[in-house]
């Protein structure tokens, strides 16, 4: 139990007044909570988005928008979940309230910068949503900006653009908080392979956003100064090559894949050896494999490429190194699996969500390989195929382990307890829902389903019907997680210290977490996740 | 005791915590981010540069190699009297510091009187973008002077950030938040200093010296 002298953190005394005193707070557990807030709003909206593409594919032709709103939709969609959700999500939210918690520190290297990285996350996400509103209307180029449409359309591309800039730049500096703090924050006793796994894959994570990042930015900005002057830099009749677009935008956008995904594995390494009882297996091998894929993943960017005309000599390296990078993600799966061989094991929610994470991120991972492959990647580019590999790594691994992450560390951040049987039921509906949306996609995506059509022969109707029923499905789960969540937040029972049993440091202080984090810093004298201390203890 | 203890509580309230050696990291990781960025021009440099080496070859021949020179001298004579500056409020000669960091920036204000003069000379030309006299050209041309134009702008918009960081030292060696026993933030300001000098280490015999 908290002792009474601790103030928690989310009634500490503050010099700001009501709102301000989190607006302002340079807590690193109040960033986490106002980044927690802002991107389930952007979540939520992106969802909303989703639903509506799936309606209007419901039947061939127009079913509920015209095909310039629909173009508007798929873009935003993407836009938002992956610049405002899914690239800062898991490290902005649970990195920066459980990071320092994890290696024994007070706060992060740089409390200020961290606030100004919510204010830059903050202002991006308000610009992208203030260029829907201007004249132009909505970005309609995909999320992904190609030229040479990106500089053709009247559409708000520069504000939309602008706003993925000032988001990078907040990524960025997260990432250089993180690695900071990291290498100089570690409680006494805390070495390197003594860190949580969390930890290394924020680790990795930081280290993609730095490096890969800018390149984005410049970019961007190279896009924008040719819209705003002509300079030619990617217009043919300058001579100009459109395809170095793609290869600046792929060189950041393959590996910011990794910056999604990397931090949802460290979520399924933590969770698995508390819910299994045991000491989790391959530590090395788990901390080194995210290494591995940061490096890896830096590499294999072209494969989005394989039929802009490369040279056959390009295209079989990048199709190797893509195949490369499944054997470090594998090592991840296997040792997962291997942790809880004869574990003690408690189906808790948590672990539910990380049980559909490996095999929806399985599904996810060996679809990847296929679309490695030059022969079928050449049979499949560009359809619906694509579509659904994508959300099985992205939203069925990605995204499932925020959700995992959110059950997890639940009752830590607020000191409240959810209802279980509830959570079962969102965890149900969500999982089913998840592969009636989005397993047809492969079946109409192999048979020749383009994505990003907006209307479609009469074969494929059948698998889009299926496919809009399962996005019904998965919006009714995500409703009944979300109310669940809502609702223990105001009436939930008190949670206990350590509901779970786990044995990592946030574990060993009161829940919610008093204001620096610990009343005497922790001296730490064994591995993460020592599962035989805890049995001797009990 | 009792206030200290508040103090501790107050959520929002900076932690009392110092770490220079965190803090140059921090700046290092930054610099990474910057010279990534410029990498990114870089590159584009590189694959235009291969696909159009005649053009590239004669459209250099039109820049001015002495501005160049000139402003080569100004940037790396701004970067020795940065680090002069560090070495000074290090012996605790404050005013001495605080002159040298002000010779920086007029150095640097120099740089972007120079490269003002030097873009206002090939607009007089008739050479900008889009410009009819550019359009004429053949492609390797007008991708050199696209890319002249973006990277010598950028790297000038990185001189004026850098000038507004070195701004701040001063005013922080003036208020003595600067001292000769805590000096990390002049060293992180010299440190951005030079990273805008280096960049224009390697622009410079890009566009001025290969042809």
């Amino acid at each position: 139990m908290a002792e009474p002298s601790v103030v928690d953190y989310l009634h500490a005394p503050s010099k700001h007044r009501g709102p301000l005193s989190w607006i302002l707070s340079t807590d690193h557990k109040r960033i986490g909570i106002l980044y927690l807030v802002t991107m389930s709003f952007f979540f939520s909206v992106a969802v909303f988005l989703g639903f509506l593409l799936r309606l209007e594919l419901l039947t061939p032709g127009k079913t509920i928008v015209d095909p310039q709103i629909y173009n508007e939709l798929f873009t935003l969609h993407g836009m938002i979940m992956i610049f405002l959700f899914i690239i800062p999500g898991l490290p902005a939210v649970f990195g920066n309230f459980m990071l320092p918690i994890l290696i024994g520190a007070k706060d992060v290297s740089f409390p200020r910068l961290n606030l100004l990285s919510w204010w830059l996350f903050l202002s991006g996400g308000i610009l992208a949503v203030v260029s829907l509103f201007l004249p132009g209307g909505p970005v309609d180029t995909g999320w992904t900006f190609y030229i040479p449409y990106s500089v053709r359309t009247n559409t708000t591309v520069i504000p939309a653009m602008t706003a993925a800039f000032i988001l990078g730049f907040s990524s960025i500096l997260t990432g250089i908080n993180f690695i900071t703090t990291i290498h100089r924050m570690r409680a006494p006793g805390m070495s390197w392979f003594r860190m949580p796994l969390f930890v290394w894959s924020l680790y990795a994570t930081g280290w993609i956003q730095i490096l890969a990042t800018p390149i984005l930015g410049i970019t961007l900005l190279l896009v924008i100064i040719e819209r705003l002057f002509g300079v030619g830099i990617f217009d043919p009749s300058l001579g100009g090559d459109p395809v170095l677009y793609q290869h600046l935008f792929w060189i950041y956008s393959h590996p910011a894949v990794y910056i999604m995904i990397l931090p949802g594995m460290g979520v399924v390494s933590e969770i698995i050896p508390v819910f299994a009882r045991r000491t989790i297996f391959g530590y090395k091998f788990i901390a080194f494999s995210s290494i591995a894929i940061a490096f890896f993943g830096s590499l294999v960017w072209a494969h989005h490429m394989f039929t802009v005309g490369m040279s056959d000599t390009g295209q079989f390296i990048f199709s190797l190194l893509t195949f490369l990078v499944s054997i470090p993600s594998a090592i991840k799966i296997f040792n997962w699996v291997a942790t809880m061989y004869k574990g003690s094991i408690a189906l808790e929610v948590p672990l539910l969500y990380v049980l559909a994470f490996i095999v929806q991120f399985s599904i996810g991972g060996f679809t990847g390989m296929m679309l490695g492959a030059l022969s079928i990647n050449i049979h499949v580019q560009d359809t619906a195929f694509v579509v659904g590999h994508f959300h099985y790594v992205m939203f069925g691994g990605a995204g499932f382990a925020a959700i995992a992450a959110i059950h997890y560390w639940f009752p830590k951040m607020f000191g409240k307890m959810y209802n279980k049987r509830q959570a079962i039921i969102g965890w149900a509906l969500l999982t089913f829902g998840f592969q009636v949306l989005y397993f047809p996609m492969f079946v109409m995506g192999y048979k020749g389903m383009p994505r990003r059509y907006y209307d479609y022969l009469p074969q494929f109707q059948i698998y889009h019907q299926i496919s809009t029923v399962g996005s019904w499905i998965v919006v009714l789960g995500l409703l009944i997680v979300l109310h669940n969540l809502i609702t223990a937040l105001r009436k939930g029972e008190r949670a206990e210290m350590n509901p779970w049993g786990g044995v990592t440091l946030e574990w060993t202080v009161p829940s919610p977490p008093p204001v620096e984090n610990f009343v005497t810093v922790p001296t730490v004298t064994t591995g993460a996740y020592d599962y035989s201390r805890y049995e001797k203890k009990a | 005791m009792a206030e200290t203890q508040d103090a501790l509580l107050i959520a929002g309230g900076d932690h009392v915590h110092r770490d220079d050696v965190g803090i140059k990291l921090g700046m290092w990781l930054f610099l990474f981010t910057e010279l990534i960025l410029f990498g990114g021009l870089f590159l584009v440099y590189a694959v235009y540069r291969y696909l159009h080496p005649q053009e590239f070859h004669l459209a250099a021949q039109e820049l001015d190699a002495l501005v160049g020179t000139i402003n080569t001298i100004l940037l790396l004579t701004s970067s020795l009297t940065v680090a002069m500056s560090i070495t000074a409020i290090r012996e605790g000669r404050k005013w001495l510091s605080i002159a040298l960091v002000l010779v920086t920036i007029i150095l640097a204000l120099a740089f972007l009187g120079n490269k003002y003069f030097e873009w206002a000379h090939k607009f007089e030309h008739g050479i900008y973008p889009r410009s009819p006299l550019l359009l004429e050209m053949p492609p390797g041309e007008i991708l050199y002077f696209g890319l002249y134009f973006v990277m010598t702008g950028i790297h000038a918009l990185h001189v004026i950030i850098g000038m507004v960081v070195l701004g701040f030292s001063v005013r922080f060696l003036w208020t003595g938040v600067i001292t000769e026993h805590s000096y990390v933030r002049l060293e992180a300001g010299a440190l951005y200093w030079h990273l805008v000098d280096i960049i224009w280490i390697f622009l410079f015999p890009l566009f001025y010296l290969l042809h």
